[in-house]
């Protein structure tokens, strides 16, 4: 009995300390998950915090020309302007068209700051000739 | 042939229903004849099956662009190699390669035991069927890889359409890694089946003896292996293809696979305990459950479009039959351990936590810890959508944050786990087969801190590596000299003896040794290093030992892609060792979409990673993007031996075929 108590006793020990570490990488690294239109129509309170949005790239909005690449997402009526400033390379799936998820902040001057960007082509992939497809 | 495909899938479909049907009238009725039948039929639609699977394969050799399937994965020009890969090239294709996988296992399953479990083998079938209906009913009604391509006509006619040409297979998958990490992370989810089919079938039928335990652990080891295999091997198609310089990102759908793998670890060292002490039956079975159930998930997480992934395939509606399923299945499961718990109580207690019981439980609990806070992050955004209507995403912080220290904390349970004696371990044995591991540890320590090394987790890390490393020596060492010194056998042939005499013990001392060899490869994380430079043809720029020095560029074409490669010469420490050529590379079909590939220059110390990001508009400079990141061979080193270590524990025990005849 008293090896059982102890052995739950160092699993309450264990599963504390790492609940603690949790919380703390969570704190770190949660991001809001919002669409393009609600990104709009709530930029005010999304001042510093770390979002996550999705949309599709504008054809013909990604400008490479500037040091840091900028484009536009859009979905529906309401559109992003995106500054990408992250180290990593830009995913291959990223092209005009293309379903984008971005991570990253709201700038001064207005422009989302992504430091990550996720970009899915696959599902267009699929979808081009899904419409036709019938038994 | 798209006929031919849908029948066979339709046939097998009836056949598995009629089996089901016939295993569970036998039961009830005690009719044996009735359980021969539902196995043939078992047979019968394992064979539909293959003859679905090889027509899918044949009609994208054959370039039927007719079938949905084949236009948007395949084309013309794209080598037999990769054709017939793009079975897996999208989701319904998938599907049916999960439908053949299933069935095949079936087929094994209730083959090799047909005659060693009378009473249980009905309800084994029962199961599996259900399993198999299951997916065969998605995979002929909500995503069939026989669909044809039609056209709709203003005036509302429709006829049959023929492109002249497919899509062609999706670039990232071009890659010999995509060819079989499918397959193999199939085999690893779907293999969880039969163990889940044999314990609930020991439940149903109160044949709780611990004989079928030895049939679920061979197939929880292979379908481990291949699991881990199929994890390993998508890690290396991320980190050559993909380009971010990684191969592990705590993606929603690596995740998803981790969590089965964790869980079935978790099985396979609790079992020992059972086994040896007939302790712990009733998590045994719950993590049998556990692990079946999460590879469900698995799929359901990848095919239902529930989690945004960079692996997800396009939003299917089959996320509905999925979920309605694994609660089905883990509300029976569970009410039937309930129900049974008096067959399942546990036969000694814990003596002493210095014990190996005390070790596999606690070895236990972390891993299924670790795989409870993944499915925490991984499913956060639901959950938080659920309960307070905004969508919160979780990243690597958090999964590193807690995964670290319970890696740190296995490798210590791994070194002293062994040590420990069953039931109880005397401080004074343990002190004595601590020594060494502790003393080469605390040198190697001191030897990492002296030589400028500052990173907590890496130092403890490799500390910690050692210090298993030397216990493992130690208990090979110890056998084999006892052989030598009784039998006069030379040092090596001892140790090939001590291995072949007890290939559970010691090839299970090897598959630690393989996870060592990666963890050393993980702590190298901690010193990665990585620069992006903008270079004209004769330039050059340096990163760790290495410089790099652009002289070309190369255009070409080949029948499916046209590339660009950038050639640069590598020196080390002045000296030329290597010329690598990143590549990007711009598909012809499709949606020509560009795919960059990674030059490596991969050597035991340290991985070269260099990519070709993208040029200037007027062609004069070229973005290149170059990484070092230290120890990552070990990783792939390590994976080769898991595989290696787990053979041997799976080959067959001459002793023990002898006894069972």
């Amino acid at each position: 009995m008293v090896a059982r108590m102890k052995f739950i006793f160092g699993g309450v020990v264990i599963i504390a300390a790492l609940t603690w570490l949790g919380f703390v990488g969570f704190e770190e690294s949660k991001a809001y998950y919002i669409t393009v239109d609600e990104y709009s129509s709530m930029q005010d309170s999304l001042q510093g915090k770390t979002v996550k949005v999705a949309g599709d790239v504008v054809s013909g909005s990604i400008d490479r020309s500037k040091p840091q690449m900028e484009f536009i997402i859009s979905s529906g009526n309401s559109s992003v302007k995106v500054r990408y400033i992250g180290n990593d390379i830009i995913p291959d799936t990223f092209t005009e068209g293309s379903k984008a998820l971005v991570e990253g902040s709201i700038a001064p001057d207005g422009v989302f700051q992504a430091r990550h960007i996720e970009a899915k082509c696959a599902s267009k992939y699929e979808a081009e000739y899904s419409d036709r497809t019938s038994q | 042939m798209a006929n031919f495909g849908n029948f066979c899938l339709l046939l097998a479909l009836c056949l598995s229903l009629y089996a089901l049907i016939a295993s569970l009238t036998g039961i009830s009725q005690r009719h044996s004849r009735m359980n021969k039948s539902a196995e043939n039929a078992a047979y019968a639609a394992t064979g539909c099956i293959t003859l679905a699977f090889v027509t899918l394969v044949y009609v994208l050799v054959t370039d039927n662009f007719a079938i949905s399937h084949v236009a948007s994965t395949s084309n013309r020009d794209l080598p037999v190699f990769y054709k017939i890969a793009a079975v897996w090239g999208a989701h319904d294709g998938s599907m049916l390669l999960w439908v053949f996988i299933t069935a095949i296992f079936c087929g094994i399953a209730i083959f090799q035991n047909r005659n060693r479990y009378r009473g249980m083998m009905p309800y084994v079938l029962a199961i599996l069927m259900t399993d198999l209906s299951l997916f065969l009913f998605l995979n002929i009604f909500f995503s069939n890889p026989f669909n044809r391509l039609v056209e709709v006509f203003p005036d509302g006619t429709i006829q049959q359409f023929l492109p002249a040409d497919g899509q062609g297979l999706n670039p990232i998958l071009h890659h010999w890694a995509m060819v079989i990490h499918p397959p193999v992370q199939y085999l690893g989810l779907i293999g969880f089946v039969v163990p889940f089919a044999f314990a609930m079938a020991a439940l149903l039928s109160r044949q709780l003896g611990d004989t079928w335990i030895r049939t679920i652990r061979r197939w929880t080891i292979l379908t481990w292996i291949f699991l881990g295999a199929g994890l390993l091997l998508g890690g290396k198609w991320a980190y050559v293809v993909l380009g971010w310089g990684g191969y592990w990102g705590w993606d929603p759908v690596e995740n998803s696979s981790l969590m089965p793998w964790l869980v079935s670890t978790a099985f396979l060292h609790s079992i020992i305990v059972q086994e040896r002490k007939g302790m712990l039956k009733v998590w045994n079975i719950i993590l049998v459950v556990l692990s079946y159930l999460l590879s469900i998930f698995s799929t359901f997480l990848t095919r239902s479009g529930i989690i945004s992934s960079v692996h997800a395939f396009a939003d299917s509606n089959l996320g509905k039959f999925f979920l309605i399923y694994m609660i089905g299945a883990l509300f029976a499961s569970l009410y039937l351990v309930i129900d049974r718990r008096t067959y399942l109580k546990s036969e000694r207690r814990l003596d002493s936590i210095l014990s190996r019981e005390s070790a596999f439980m606690f070895n236990n609990l972390v891993l299924v810890v670790a795989c409870f806070a993944i499915f925490w992050g991984t499913m956060f955004p639901v959950l938080s959508e659920w309960v307070r209507g905004t969508k919160i995403t979780v990243g690597p912080p958090f999964f590193n944050n807690i995964n670290i220290p319970i890696g740190l904390l296995l490798l210590v349970l791994t070194g002293v786990g062994p040590l420990f004696a069953w039931r109880k371990t005397s401080v004074k044995s343990l002190r004595r087969s601590i020594f060494w591991p502790v003393l080469i540890s605390c040198i190697t320590c001191i030897g990492l801190l002296a030589g400028g090394m500052r990173h907590f987790y890496a130092v403890a890390c490799l500390t910690l590596c050692c210090f298993v490393l030397v216990t493992i020596i130690e208990e090979f060492l110890k056998g084999s000299l006892i052989r030598v010194r009784n039998k006069g056998e030379n040092f090596l042939a001892a140790v090939v003896n001590l291995t072949r005499k007890n290939k559970r013990r010691y090839g299970g001392y090897i598959v630690h040794f393989s996870i060592v060899l990666m963890f050393i490869g993980f702590a190298g994380n901690a010193f990665n290093r990585e620069t992006t430079r903008q270079l004209e043809t004769g330039q050059e720029f340096g990163i760790g030992d290495y410089s790099l020095k652009m002289t070309g560029y190369q255009e070409g074409q080949t029948p499916n892609y046209e590339y660009g490669k950038v050639v640069l010469d590598v020196f080390k420490n002045g000296r030329e060792v290597r010329t690598l050529m990143p590549e990007t590379r711009i598909f012809k079909t499709g949606s020509r979409q560009t795919t960059t590939t990674v030059a490596l220059y991969s050597t035991p110390k340290e991985d070269l990673y260099v990519i070709f990001a993208g040029m200037s508009n007027d062609g004069s400079t070229f973005e290149i993007k170059a990484y070092v990141n230290p120890l990552v061979y070990w990783v792939w080193v390590g994976a080769a031996m898991m595989v290696l270590g787990t053979a041997i524990t799976l080959l067959p025990n001459k002793q023990s075929a002898v006894g069972r005849t």
